[in-house]
């Protein structure tokens, strides 16, 4: 087994066994959009209204994962084990940001049907919303992944993971939201610039994935 | 199994970063670590042959644990020379990944893993091939009496369970050098001599122990390092 496949099946392990990152993910977003739908007093959501909502909400349960990924490794030295073998230290950036991919996809699955039960009238545009949301998890999750381990090493950890990520991911919201506005239209969706979305979120998940490949070994330096 | 270690031998030896023939395995001068205002570590010279045992004494705050961690490659001197299996500290210390065998006073397990699995991890982390691995391990755990805890939860083994565990990830890929704090803590005298063997220097093995048991770190010890 690589030590890529080794770190990545840890997590899953220790998630599945302890389940203290997913359930408290969906359960943030299913309780955000009741309070959505009884504080907009709205029963239907379209347009930017439906987009901002589901994206805002993803984001924050997002959060809660983000600043868990590295608390083992924190406290429980998973840090040296990594810098003791003869790996790079970019492997577990990759197995970390795989890892937070994998808890948002789960999150949206559980997440976004109940969304869509809550303020959808129609369902026709998860699909192509579905691609949106894949690219924008990939970006959050390399992102996440870069701020988490500085967060890490500081004693103001709960505090700035989300004071340094969210003014990153404003370009991940922006692009999430627009192509959502227009997905999730009254009428069904309208895919006029759906492209450039995908072409934003592509760019900012490659430019993130290469920001995390080069500066990860450093960071896990003393 | 053999033929693995004969694999890693090799690698060793290829590597520019091993120990020339006749080298020290350790060597250190003026090697100091300040944290902020305060010296964690003062000026430390010593020299280790290949194959001896260095023992470290000391009070605490004096600096031991400090020490260790330089020479594991965790964490960078302030200043000093530090030439650790024929890699030049800070500078080279990617050459020792892989070569060091590490135990600090926490161990490196996941609470949330098996003893099994934190070992299986660190077998993978270290490219152990998958069946060497689970032989090797099987050994181990076998040698420090824990293969009927062996999937339990490390969180709920007791502090000298986790030792004896610890003390097999530690050597668990055969390094050159073992940079040991207080390898004896929590281990009862019936554990103290199942894990004698596995972490004894001699051969190609060089060796660092930190202890507060002055008496029977000087016994097991080819020379001493006192610090403060």
């Amino acid at each position: 087994m690589t030590p890529y496949a080794a770190l990545l099946r840890k997590d899953l392990r220790v998630e599945l066994r302890t389940l203290r990152s997913l359930p408290a993910m969906a359960l943030f977003a299913v309780t955000t959009f009741v309070i959505f739908r009884f504080g907009l007093d709205r029963e239907q959501l379209e347009g930017d209204l439906a987009a901002g909502v589901l994206v805002a909400t993803l984001l924050f349960a997002a959060l809660l994962a983000i600043n868990r990924l590295f608390v083992a490794e924190r406290e429980e030295g998973g840090f040296d084990l990594v810098r003791l073998a003869p790996i790079d230290g970019t492997v577990l950036f990759a197995a970390k940001a795989s890892a937070l991919v994998i808890y948002l996809v789960v999150l949206e699955l559980i997440a976004v049907p109940i969304f869509a039960l809550f303020f959808l009238d129609s369902a026709s545009g998860l699909l192509p919303l579905a691609l949106i949301l894949l690219l924008a998890d990939i970006g959050l999750a390399a992102t996440g992944t870069v701020i988490s381990t500085i967060a890490t090493m500081s004693t103001a950890r709960d505090l700035l993971a989300p004071l340094i990520l969210l003014p990153l991911l404003v370009p991940v919201v922006i692009a999430a939201a627009g192509a959502g506005e227009h997905l999730l239209a009254s009428g069904g969706p309208d895919y006029g610039r759906f492209g450039t979305w995908l072409l934003l979120l592509g760019l900012y998940d490659s430019v993130f994935l290469l920001v995390g490949y080069a500066v990860f070994d450093f960071l896990l330096e003393d | 199994m053999v033929e693995q270690a004969a694999a890693l031998a090799d690698e060793a030896a290829a590597d520019p970063g091993s120990v020339r023939p006749g080298a020290p395995a350790i060597e250190l001068e003026d090697l100091r670590r300040d944290f902020g205002d305060r010296t964690g570590l003062a000026p430390t010279t010593v020299r280790v042959e290949v194959g001896e045992s260095l023992a470290v004494l000391g009070p605490n705050g004096s600096g031991k644990s400090t020490l260790l961690r330089i020479l594991a490659g965790l964490l960078r001197p302030t200043e000093g020379r530090a030439v650790v299996l024929g890699a030049s500290l800070p500078k080279e210390r990617h050459r020792l990944r892989g070569r060091v065998g590490y135990l600090g006073h926490q161990p490196l397990l996941y609470r949330d893993l098996s003893p099994r699995e934190n070992l299986s991890l660190a077998a993978a982390l270290h490219g152990l091939e998958p069946a060497f691995a689970r032989t090797r391990i099987g050994e181990l755990l076998e040698v420090v009496g824990m293969e009927r805890r062996a999937d339990d939860r490390t969180a709920e083994l007791s502090a000298g369970m986790k030792q004896r565990i610890d003390i097999c990830r530690a050597v668990l890929h055969e390094p050159p050098l073992l940079l040991l704090d207080e390898p004896d803590s929590h281990l009862d005298p019936e554990a103290r001599r199942l894990i004698a063997p596995l972490i004894a220097a001699g051969g190609e093995r060089t060796r660092v122990v930190v202890s507060h048991d002055r008496d029977a770190a000087r016994a097991g010890a080819d020379a001493v390092l006192e610090l403060g």
